[in-house]
């Protein structure tokens, strides 16, 4: 157990709260995606890999400034995450679960590989944003600007989604849709427009932390989404998932176990990835509905 | 104002419904009895364009609307209160009743609706901020009713209102029908209520495995032979 000093301490709070951010960005695509389909969508951490190259990419070699790079980034992942569900899982709607699941796996591989193919599986360094790279003191306590930026960013997109889901027309046939299709479809509500917009919604989700992510640890490679995709769908399950409340819980108490855990322990530094396997354990053995989840009898 | 004819579905290999042809009139209410599996639901959610249909047509003011999406049919005033009232647990009753109105744009006539199911309702105005799983089977079968009226129903078609209530609450609920009717909406009514159902019917038919078999006023049902002895009960 290493003791630290209070600017020390308040550093890894900072460290934490980004990474807990970013975790819970990604985590919500898994749970959504979960809540509507009762699929758990294997391909969005790549869906969030390739947030990532999009924005490099319009920085890099199409050169646009980042407040054009970034929107533009955006707007290409939501487009993939929606042309993803129509191709790769829509025809399979009426099929046994475990087919659109197979299919899942199989878009992430095929995503990863064109990657590789494309992108190469050379690392690349996402550009340096001068703006976001300042080092800010507060007091004692030096923290850099992304990692003030991703909870401020975070916070900010959480409330919008809150928002949408609990105050509009379209996120009350969310959460209708997640709970019962046909009733939903007797109301007039469309189902693929809506299972087309939640997977805009994660997508979108996730190429903003795709794209913080890159701010923060500046290196990509294609296969830069599998591991936090492993953790956030843990995250999400720890949560409960279908629940976008649990998702953002589960995404901050990983962010903050994995940081403390190294920070105050730093002989298992090597276990960090480790970390969210534990708990994932701990919780499908104590509460397996997750903190948020209820326990759900499923119908036959 | 609802002509359906030779209406057939299969369903995972089953021929549920064999070519089924009835007639909801403007201004009426017509109820559809049967034993369990003789294919009511299925008539219901094949004309909502809920289950695929393999053959005949459904006529709604005379324009055919077989291959219509459910919204579309929604939208033009067909709706339907599905068995087992299917409210949604999780959203609270002004949020069902909001659902309701999925498809509406008019702002003014869905306060107004608003209005009118909450004075149908009363209960439910007093417990509109709860979550619709909270509610009571009768309050639930109350609040599913609501939602459906909520979509401007030119036809309101109901699947078993009255399944797993208490007798004094199915008593309310025919009474509400009744209500809904006189103020210009047509009924087509599904229930193993048989008796109740008739009571209130202009108009009836008997189904069995996927065929009707008998059709007639209500009145005539009640006091036909065969209807009395297998759906009566006498």
């Amino acid at each position: 157990m290493t003791i630290m000093d209070f600017p020390t301490f308040m550093q890894q709070v900072v460290n934490s709260l980004s990474l807990g951010s970013l975790y819970a960005l990604l985590a919500i695509g898994y749970t959504m995606v979960y809540g509507i389909l009762r699929l758990i969508n294997f391909a969005h951490g790549d869906i969030f890999m390739l947030g990532a190259y999009f924005a490099f990419y319009a920085i890099t070699i199409f050169t646009l400034p980042w407040y054009l790079a970034f929107p533009v980034a955006i707007i290409f992942t939501v487009l993939f995450g929606i042309i993803l569900e129509r191709f790769a899982y829509r025809p399979l709607r009426n099929s046994p679960r475990i087919a659109i699941m197979i299919s899942a796996i199989g878009a992430s591989y095929l995503i990863e590989n064109l990657g590789v193919m494309i992108f190469g599986g050379r690392p690349e360094a996402f550009p340096t944003i001068q703006l976001f790279n300042q080092i800010f003191s507060i007091g004692s306590v030096k923290v850099s600007g992304v990692s003030l930026l991703i909870p401020i960013v975070t916070l900010v997109v959480l409330l919008v989604l809150f928002y949408v889901i609990n105050k509009t027309k379209t996120g009350m046939a969310m959460r209708a849709v997640s709970k019962d299709y046909e009733a939903a479809r007797l109301m007039g509500v469309d189902v693929n427009t809506i299972i087309t917009i939640t997977f805009g919604i994660g997508s979108g989700l996730a190429a903003v932390g795709a794209i913080l992510w890159g701010m923060k640890y500046p290196q990509l490679i294609p296969l830069m989404g599998l591991m936090p995709g492993l953790k956030c769908f843990i995250a999400a399950v720890i949560g409960g998932i279908g629940d976008v409340r649990g998702a953002v819980i589960g995404g901050f108490i990983l962010g903050f176990g994995e940081i403390m855990l190294v920070a105050f322990i730093p002989d298992l530094s090597g276990y960090r990835d480790a970390f969210a396997f534990v708990v994932l354990i701990l919780v499908l053995l104590i509460k397996p509905s997750g903190i948020m989840g209820k326990a759900t009898v499923e119908k036959v | 104002m609802l002509e359906i004819k030779d209406l057939q579905v299969h369903y995972g290999g089953i021929h549920a419904l064999r070519g089924i042809s009835l007639n909801v009139e403007d201004g009426k209410i017509i109820s559809l009895i049967g034993a369990n599996g003789a294919g009511k639901s299925t008539t219901l959610k094949a004309i909502m364009g809920l289950v695929p249909k393999t053959a005949g047509s459904v006529l709604y003011d005379g324009k055919d609307i077989s291959q219509d999406k459910t919204r579309d049919i929604v939208k033009n005033g067909l709706i339907l209160t599905p068995e087992g009232r299917r409210v949604f647990p999780d959203l609270t009753v002004d949020e069902n009743i909001a659902l309701g109105a999925y498809t509406r744009n008019d702002r003014a006539g869905v306060a107004k609706d608003r209005k009118w199911v909450f004075e149908l309702f009363p209960r439910l105005e007093e417990r509109k901020w709860q979550a619709a799983g909270t509610l009571s089977g009768g309050e639930q079968q109350m609040l599913a009713v609501a939602r459906s009226l909520m979509g401007k129903p030119k036809l309101l078609m109901m699947d078993e209102p009255s399944l797993g209530l208490a007798p004094l609450i199915v008593k309310s609920i025919f009474s509400i029908i009744r209500e809904i009717n006189q103020a210009g909406v047509n009924v087509l009514l599904i229930e193993q209520n048989a008796k109740a159902a008739l009571e209130i019917s202009d108009y009836g038919y008997v189904m069995e495995t996927g065929v009707i078999t008998i059709s007639g006023t209500g009145k005539d049902l009640l006091v036909n032979d065969q209807v009395r002895k297998a759906y009566l009960g006498e």
